[in-house]
């Protein structure tokens, strides 16, 4: 047994399951605050990377209206604008008008969501990959690879602890600020939270911004690590076997999850692959979720649902 | 007054049955019978255990303690739809109908157990299926007649206002042909005429079926007039357990619930 | 004036319990029968048989599938991709090992085959509901289609993964394989499409269809007056494997003739029959024929308009397209969540009155 190959993949399993977490996390925010499984979420961290992309990059629209490009700093602020600005969009022109409908309903709509962003994402900037460099460190971490051999990107460190703040900002938001509260008025029961006073659009637009934001970060670790691609999206749908692993409604939740699936997918794809020719990553992850969903649905920090009659 | 009906042997007996939901003592050591073609009623203040007690009954709560001899059989549990083949059929207090179909679709949804025919036949229809529906449908157009919904046969049920879905889900549990029927707060929200029809159906239904009517009611006027025999519960223990006149004069009773009325 | 019912009495419940009770919504169907059995097939050519019918009655299939189990069952499933490859791979399997099997049965057989693996991968709806069934229904999507690509057996060890349906006859007629005539296919599969859309509303209608909608509606209410969630669940999934297992033997053997599990069966399968059934109207057979029509029907009329009418780049219309069709979705769950089938309702309530305005 090679003790240190198999750190080295635990290690790599764990970094990938950061990513995971960092998409999931977007997921938990929507569905704790609104009660909507948001499918776009993937896509969100596509356009985010896109519209930073384009304000970074000579070829962008931003450059061919303004004639220049923005500083990176900057760019990030205005992506976060950006989001902001769809994040009030989708309040107007979808959620507002699906209060109180079936979680099913809203799911769908969300589908639809995902394939509005990524069609405007293509029409507006392309769908070739695209580069992302915001002057985040490359390469591998020498102390680590010349102390003791094991390969990690420096990238995928500073995402993990871009993932444990986030976190913790996030869990202090929840717990503690007003609004945090009135977000999980408002995910428990529209109705209910409306006639205490919720402004439920003001809370939608807030979570909605909120979720772009994690999105966007998300956007940028993977953009950084991989180039902006279509590809990204289809990050939405690793997230679910991560919530359910996980708990919707958790926000450590969703990064236990990621943990967990990145590992797991990376050791099953080492240690079994082989046995039975290999890309066992492509459906690893959700056969983990279903197992667990047999035994303990609501996931390892979700909440139990009591039904009455 | 119709002739004395003849109230026959048990039915349902409960036997020291205890409910916990987590820290909450729902039930706590609650016995009683219920004889055949009787009408029951269980009254207490919200919150006493009431629906829990018939949530025990038709097998969605399980107890964690005590028995219950249905027809003969002595059982610790039930599973709901077990309990619905047995014959025992009840109504909500937040009504559970099917919002998507409609009154007659939802009538002859409890007819279910009672069909037979499987899903080659089904696809099939023309034969036996369709005998099988249009026999079940005559039935089924019988209870409409009974309680007066045939102008809203074909509505959605999610479209009629609260008084008829209550009869439409009365109904659904009367085309079941229960022995047992269970009724939970079938008169709640309703005005004084829509009270004295529903009171006029249950009886109904106990005088020509002769289903033993177990039933939940706030209203003391109606306990007290269709009532043969009533239960009374409060903070899940039994207080109470007679004819309407004896609870009605039982002090432990007036003082939980029933208060004393001021000239 | 033409459409109302005046001096249409219904004297039994079996008048009344007809899927067209009104006369000339049944003159019409027979209308539409007529003309696609004996007409349609000489205007057919091969391109109009490739592009528009075929795809329309495959699909049609599917989408029928598929809200049975998430439109009447309301059980919403994403693996409708994978479970039309199971169907395909089954066909494979049976032509390459029976070659002289009836076609008929070829088609039957693989969508019970299917009907078996759907039951499978249901058996978690017991424990999980919503969309954390998804995902149980997304790990049999992604794990089938791993599959039929590792596992040699399913392509007969050929290298490439794909597979490619030979020649077959029937009564005569070469119906799959290069060469087979385009009436031949489209009557083949019309034939399945009008045999299995009048059993799936004989179905919808009845004790099993009810069940159904009562799981879907209040599903412990359900079990409370009776119904089995296991046995009402897992005949949801297992009638609608079946069709989707059909729909997907016809996609691969007569339409297709040949497919890559990946790219023919990916998820995007999945959520275009997805689309079709709630644009076209959950829990409604006429729905799905009308979702798989529009569905079918929209890139090519895009297509037509703005690359071959505006002059817009072939991948800036794809782009549009997927605009488009999410606009869309959202368009219907919002303002008519019943879709296109409960306009064609209100479009006849219309015609009722016309031409009187109430």
């Amino acid at each position: 047994m090679d003790w240190l190959f198999l750190t080295e993949v635990i290690l790599s399993g764990l970094m990938t399951g950061v990513m995971y977490s960092l998409v999931a996390l977007g997921f938990v925010l929507i569905f704790k605050a609104s009660g909507v499984f948001n499918f776009a979420q993937g896509v969100m961290a596509l356009f985010a990377a896109l519209a930073l992309y384009d304000f970074l990059a000579p070829e962008g629209w931003f450059n061919q209206l303004f004639g220049f490009t923005l500083p990176v700093p900057v760019a990030i602020v205005a992506t976060v604008g950006v989001m902001i600005i769809v994040a009030w969009l989708i309040e107007r022109l979808v959620l507002r008008h699906l209060v109180n409908q079936e979680g099913i309903i809203l799911f769908m709509a969300t589908i639809g969501l995902a394939y509005v962003l990524e069609g405007t994402g293509d029409i507006l900037f392309g769908s070739d990959v695209k580069p992302l460099d915001i002057g985040l460190p490359r390469g591998a971490h020498d102390y680590l690879l010349d102390g003791y051999g094991i390969y990690i990107e420096k990238l995928e460190i500073i995402a993990a602890a871009t993932a444990a703040v986030l976190v913790t900002v996030l869990a202090i938001f929840f717990q503690k600020t007003r609004i945090g509260r009135a977000l999980r008025a408002v995910a428990d029961d529209h109705q209910a939270a409306l006639s205490v006073g919720i402004s439920l659009r003001t809370i939608w637009v807030i979570v909605w911004a909120v979720a772009g934001i994690v999105a966007l970060v998300a956007g940028i670790m993977w953009g950084s690590k991989s180039g902006v691609q279509f590809s990204l999206s289809l990050i939405a749908l690793k997230a679910l076997p991560v919530l359910i692993l996980g708990g919707f409604t958790s926000v450590p939740g969703a990064i236990v999850g990621g943990l967990i699936i990145g590992v797991g997918e990376k050791l099953a794809e080492i240690y079994v692959g082989p046995m039975v020719g290999g890309a066992i990553e492509n459906w690893f992850a959700y056969m983990l979720a279903l197992a667990f969903l047999l035994v303990r649905p609501q996931g390892l920090f979700g909440e139990k649902i009591i039904e009455r009659v | 007054m119709t002739t004395r009906k003849q109230i026959g042997d048990v039915v349902l007996a409960v036997d020291n049955i205890s409910l916990t939901f987590g820290g909450v003592r729902a039930l706590t050591d609650i016995s009683f019978e219920v004889r055949a073609h009787q009408v029951l009623s269980i009254i207490g203040p919200n919150g006493a255990g009431k629906s829990s007690m018939l949530n025990v009954i038709n097998g969605f709560y399980h107890p964690q303690k005590g028995l219950i001899t249905y027809r003969g059989v002595t059982r610790k549990q039930m599973r709901p739809h077990e309990a619905a083949r047995q014959g025992i059929a009840r109504t909500f207090q937040n009504i559970a109908l099917f919002k998507g179909m409609s009154t007659l679709d939802n009538i002859m949804t409890g007819r279910n157990t009672l069909m037979k025919r499987n899903l080659l036949w089904q696809a099939l229809r023309r034969g036996p299926a369709e005998r099988e529906e249009l026999a079940h449908r005559e039935r089924v157009e019988q209870i409409i007649d009974f309680l007066e919904i045939e102008h809203i046969r074909k509505t959605p049920v999610g479209k009629l206002p609260y008084g008829l879905q209550k009869r439409v889900e009365l109904g659904r549990a009367l085309a079941a042909e229960p022995t047992l029927l269970l009724l939970d707060e079938p008169m709640a929200g309703m005005n004084i005429e829509e009270k004295q029809d529903m009171s006029r159906f249950v009886l109904d239904v106990n005088s020509e079926f002769g289903t033993t009517i177990v039933l939940i009611e706030h209203d003391m006027g109606v306990v007290m007039d269709i009532s043969d025999h009533v239960v009374v519960l409060d903070y899940g223990r039994k207080i109470g357990d007679g004819p309407p006149d004896e609870v009605r004069n039982n002090q432990t009773v007036i003082d939980a619930y029933l208060g004393v009325s001021h000239d | 004036m033409l459409y109302r019912e005046t001096g249409q009495y219904k004297t039994s419940y079996q008048a009344d319990q007809a899927i067209f009770p009104i006369a000339q919504d049944r003159w019409f169907i027979y209308g539409v029968i007529a003309f696609a059995v004996l007409v349609v097939p000489f205007l057919l050519d091969g391109y109009l048989v490739n592009a528009v019918m075929l795809p329309f009655l495959i699909f049609a299939l599917a989408a029928l599938g598929l809200n049975i189990l998430t439109g009447y069952c309301g059980q919403l499933s994403l693996g409708t991709g994978a479970f039309m490859a199971v169907g395909a791979y089954a066909t494979y399997k049976l032509v390459t090992s029976f070659p002289d099997l009836n076609l008929i049965l070829v088609v039957l057989l693989s969508g019970l085959v299917t009907a078996a693996v759907g039951v499978l991968f249901g058996l978690p709806s017991l424990r999980i509901k919503g969309f954390y069934l998804a995902v149980a229904t997304l790990a049999a999507q992604f794990f089938l289609i791993w599959m039929f690509y590792k596992v040699g057996w399913f392509n007969n060890y050929n290298m490439t993964g794909q597979i490619t349906m030979p020649t077959t006859h029937l009564f005569g007629a070469q119906v799959t394989g290069p060469g087979a005539a385009p009436a031949t296919r489209y009557l083949f599969c019309l034939g399945f499409v009008m045999l299995f859309a009048l059993a799936a509303k004989n179905i919808v209608r009845g004790r099993v269809g009810r069940e159904w909608m009562a799981i879907r509606d209040m599903d412990i209410a359900a079990e409370i007056i009776g119904i089995r969630p296991l046995q009402a669940k897992l005949s949801a999934f297992a009638v609608s494997s079946f069709y989707v297992g059909m729909a997907g033997s016809l996609y691969f053997g007569v339409w297709l003739g040949a497919a890559e599990p990946g790219e023919a069966f990916g998820i995007e399968r999945s959520f275009l029959v997805l689309f079709m059934i709630i644009i076209g109207g959950l829990g409604s057979v006429m729905g799905s024929f009308f979702g798989a029509a529009f569905i079918i029907l929209l890139p090519l009329v895009l297509k037509n308009v703005m690359v071959d009418g505006i002059g817009v780049e072939v991948v800036t219309a794809k782009h549009i397209e997927i605009t488009l069709m999410g606009v869309l979705i959202i368009f219907f769950l919002i303002v008519e969540p019943h879709g296109l089938a409960r306009l064609w309702q209100i479009a006849k309530e219309k015609l009722r009155l016309w031409p009187f305005p109430h």
